[in-house]
């Protein structure tokens, strides 16, 4: 290997460093105008009247949009296509688009947002998911599984009942994760334009252009391929830009209307209404133990806020519930989650996507299960964690490993064994651990087409052009992509162009969702590469008469690894093979294995492989103002195979930076405005001032282990890096206060203002804890029983109550994840 | 101004209230955030944004090790980062961790998590080019 595995400049390093990287508030056309989208102060309300008369006389307005120019709905998933671009009849949050005003520029368009008259007429404002659960009417939308519940869903593996009698303890804990935003340094930006054949371009912000791309077509009825979407590289993503969203149909239908290009940049306050950011969670874990440690079974209740829209929710809900049996063994395994409507941003895909919450939950059982056990909380995970090449109760498949390694060496680095329960009062380590998918193993959409395909151009002059239409959002994926093709072709990075994320130039690539770009553009990558590669040995080899198999790519040459001198440079081998063969051009595609999982439901959790990750976390706490200091953080998160370290190690540290935010300072919250004004539902603090996110300052030391252990299905046997890791910091932090104060804190962000709480009753001799009282009443329906392979299970519902159907009828439901960067 | 009239558009916005650093720009070499100054009172003071950061066609230190070393992932705090920090090493040529952390404490990374940028800073005071970094390749050089 030359190039993977070897810390390398990214290859867009230089246009980041000299600002030259083309963001899509960066993207300047002649005549272009200006859009600004009016949002509604409501947050639910019918609408009565929407009048743009007054705000059209306004001077340099071009044109105004309304709910009625929109009649097609869209949404990110098949099953919950609620959206319109601008609100039709109903708002259902604050900051809801209502209008849109397209102008000279932007400043005018605010002008005339004031003069658009709107008249709501209020409806019952659902502010909290027990609202939602004890009230059915008014419906948020008319549709989703009853009243005002979007997807409630109970999946059985294996007799729970019976598992948790056999136990000789049961642990019953409640939990509660706060919702937070991804807040992307970079707000959304877009503008579309009408190319010279009149057909629609839009340059957008978007981590997943084809699925953007097939939105539009939809919303706006225009044939697909007269519509092109091009993914500017986006300033951090983190799932925040992985649906399609109101401002991208608003513009190209502007664009399209006045035949001039229109550009929107979002405010940082809309980009919080934009949202789609972490669910919170409300959740029970029950479960049952030996005295050795081991679990009898698990039994996962999940409540979700899901705000005002669909988004990914049905995904984000199978989520919460999917990855638990992936870390450790679990025989029998019962989930029910549920996920409501509420009058508030739409929740969706971040970081993690759906996991973290459950994880928090989880890995903060096992530490009181361990000290109640009196066995160490490392030794406890190392004797539980799941085997290699195994299928899960629910059927999802295991690959290679690395927690138990990860496990030993963040102990190891961090001197655990004389840190835990051994540090004076107020200074304390906690330890978590979790998994996560190398991509999801179904699309969005239902269909059996490749996940990733790439295509590769070799030049005479020895360039090399690879298209894929993947996104860059900062991860580093166009490097990952330069990086397989250079390795396979032996020439340097340098000399290989990527064209990326436009869907008339590039194959598809579903987008940057669910930590799949790596696994699947890289095999997709490798398959191209090496087609190409095979072309051009195969004429090199008619030329220097030595055997195919004795050709070496490497340092720019093609040569006979028996006498190195005895070769050709690269641009003369495609010279050759273009002679040979005509034009050189090759293909590769990615589609990841079928799942073992056969039940409604099942689509959400498969995946080719999975990553794994272990924390150790050191706080000190202030026990007077309850305030939480990080000095270090030890993580090891198994990689598979590391590409470029340089980025690699970027992504583990932001992930505990990410996590770090939420464990201790982020929240997207609500509250009331006074009676005397609308008494609406707003967003207590949308913006950057006010929703706290760590600083320079706050930032502990991170020591990051990476485990090498070449996974057979990642290319050069890598795994995903850019969620995972995120993943055990919250619940090592949790975990660490335990050790500092003996509170427990049972909810995320663990503000000083909880610990102090949670001290406060240690003192007062009630539990020494902060967090959830209670999980609510909820009417699950029975639940769908699939046996465990283990019982003699095919990855089938044995019934299906309450529903006419065959335990055949295969209904996959859609999956996909956040995003990083 | 600088992005719309001037087309500098290397300097971001990503706040507008002056809380992220992702448009700070050297006014007489002092970092301001440039959302938060008005163009008049520019007047008759040098102003250098990151383009201005690449003299003679080439790249400065910091631009060199913030490249190198992964201290840009996105990309778009990084111009703000990079003139904040070539203000402080002007000032003061070999700071502290804790120097570093305190005059970039400003600028808000969502990406990095900050480790690489504190490292591609003190990379470009010990002399230039990330130490652990496999040479750079720059294009038009064989």
């Amino acid at each position: 290997m030359n190039i993977i595995g070897t810390p390398r400049r990214r290859v867009d390093g230089r246009a980041k460093v000299t600002g030259q990287t083309k963001f899509a508030d960066d993207v300047m056309l002649p005549r272009m105008a200006h859009c600004k989208l009016l949002r509604s102060t409501m947050p639910h309300a019918r609408l009565v009247r929407v009048d743009v008369s007054r705000a059209l006389a306004h001077p340099g307005v071009y044109l105004a949009l309304t709910g009625r120019d929109f009649p097609r709905t869209y949404g990110i998933l098949p099953v919950s296509q609620d959206e319109h671009a601008l609100a039709v009849d109903v708002v259902r949050f604050v900051g809801d688009p209502v209008a849109a005003i397209i102008a000279r520029d932007e400043l005018t368009a605010f002008e005339a947002l004031d003069l658009i008259d709107v008249e709501y007429e209020p409806l019952r404002t659902f502010a909290d998911p027990e609202d939602s659960l004890a009230f059915a009417e008014p419906r948020i939308h008319d549709y989703g599984d009853q009243g005002n519940i979007h997807k409630i869903v109970s999946l059985q593996f294996g007799d729970i009942d019976k598992a948790l009698a056999g136990a000789d303890e049961v642990f019953e804990d409640t939990f509660f994760y706060q919702g937070n935003t991804h807040l992307p340094i970079e707000q959304h930006a877009a503008v579309a334009a009408k190319d010279p054949d009149g057909k629609l371009v839009l340059w957008s912000s978007t981590q997943t252009p084809h699925y953007v791309h097939r939105a539009l077509a939809k919303a706006l009825d225009l044939p697909a391929a007269h519509i092109r979407v091009i993914a500017t590289p986006n300033g951090g993503g983190f799932g925040g830009k992985s649906d399609p969203f109101n401002h991208e149909v608003v513009v190209c239908k502007a664009a399209l209307a006045l035949d001039r290009p229109v550009k929107i940049c979002l405010t940082r306050e809309e980009v919080f209404y934009c949202h789609r950011g972490r669910h919170p969670v409300l959740m029970q874990f029950k479960t049952g133990v030996k005295r050795d440690g081991t679990i009898t079974g698990m039994h996962v209740r999940t409540l979700l806020d899901g705000g005002a829209y669909g988004s990914y929710g049905v995904a984000s809900t199978f989520y919460t519930g999917a990855l638990q049996t992936v870390t450790y063994h679990i025989p029998t395994y019962h989930f029910q989650g549920c996920r409501v409507f509420t009058n508030k941003p739409p929740c969706g895909p971040k970081r993690g996507h759906g996991t973290p919450q459950s994880r928090f939950g989880q890995e903060i059982q096992l530490d009181k299960i361990a000290e109640k056990l009196r066995i160490d909380p490392a030794e406890l995970r190392l004797r539980i964690v799941e085997r290699p090449d195994t299928l899960t109760a629910n059927y999802l498949r295991v690959g290679t490993i690395g927690l138990a390694e990860c496990i030993r060496r963040v102990t190891s680095k961090s001197n655990w064994a004389n840190m835990h329960g051994k540090l004076p009062q107020g200074r304390g380590v906690g330890l978590a651990c979790s998994s996560y998918l190398s991509g999801a193993g179904l699309p969005i959409y239902w269909n059996d087409m490749p996940h990733s395909g790439v295509q590769l151009k070799l030049d005479r002059s020895g360039g090399v052009t690879v298209f894929c239409g993947a996104t860059e959002i900062g991860q580093g994926s166009d490097d990952v992509l330069v990086g397989c093709v250079a390795e396979i072709l032996g020439v340097a990075p340098i000399d290989v162009r990527a064209v990326t994320g436009d869907t008339d130039l590039t194959p598809v690539d579903l987008g940057s969702y669910s930590s799949r770009v790596t696994l699947m553009m890289g095999n997709a990558a490798i398959q191209a590469a090496e087609r190409a590669r095979d072309l051009l040995a195969d004429a090199v080899s008619r030329k220097l008469a030595v055997p195919q198999d004795r050709l070496v790519f490497a340092g720019g040459r093609v040569f006979d690894t028996e006498r190195a001198d005895r070769g050709v440079a690269f641009a003369e081998a495609v010279c050759l093979a273009e002679t040979a063969f005509g034009t050189i051009g090759t293909t590769g595609s990615y589609t990841p294995p079928r799942s073992a999982a056969k039940f409604k439901g099942g689509g959400v959790g498969p995946s080719p492989t999975y990553s794994y990750s272990a924390a150790v976390v050191e706080v000190e706490v202030d026990a007077s103002t309850g305030w939480v200091h990080v000095p270090r953080v030890w993580i090891a998160h198994d990689i598979g195979r590391s590409l470029n370290p340089t980025l690699v190690r970027g992504q583990v540290e932001g992930s505990v930076y990410m996590a770090l935010g939420e464990a201790l300072m982020e929240e997207q919250t609500f509250r009331r405005l006074p009676p005397r004004l609308s008494h609406a539902l707003v967003h207590k603090f949308p913006s950057m001032l006010e929703y706290k996110s760590p600083t320079t300052l706050d930032m502990p030391e991170v020591f990051t282990e990476l485990v090498e252990n070449p996974d057979p299905r990642g290319p050069f046997g890598a795994k995903e890096v850019g969620q995972g890791p995120l993943l055990p910091v919250m619940p090592a932090v949790a975990n660490a206060v335990y050790d500092a104060i003996g509170v427990r804190i049972d909810e995320v962000p663990i503000t000083p203002e909880k610990i102090v709480k949670a001290l406060d009753a240690k003192a007062a001799g009630r539990p020494p804890r902060y967090g959830p009282a209670r999980f609510p009443d909820i009417a699950w329906p029975p639940p769908l029983q699939v046996p465990p392979p283990w019982e003699g299970g095919d990855g089938k519902a044995v019934r299906t109550p309450n529903v006419e159907r065959q335990a055949s009828d295969v209904e996959p439901q859609p999956s996909a994840a956040g995003d990083r960067s | 101004m600088l992005r719309e009239d001037l087309n500098l558009c290397g300097t971001k916005h990503g706040c507008e209230l002056g809380e992220c650093g992702a448009c700070a720009v050297l006014l007489d070499g002092q970092p301001v955030l440039s959302c938060l100054v008005l163009g008049v009172e520019c007047a008759g003071r040098r102003v250098t944004t990151v383009e201005g950061l690449v003299t003679d066609g080439r790249l400065h230190p910091l631009q060199e090790t913030f490249a190198d070393l992964g201290a840009a992932q996105c990309g778009y705090c990084t111009p703000g980062f990079l003139v904040t920090a070539k203000a402080l090493l002007d000032e003061h040529p070999n700071p502290s961790r804790d120097e570093i952390k305190e005059a970039l404490s400003g600028c808000l990374c969502r990406c990095t998590g900050y480790q690489q940028i504190f490292e591609a800073v003190e990379a470009a005071i010990a002399g230039g080019g990330g130490a652990s970094s496999a040479p750079t390749e720059e294009p038009g050089v064989r």
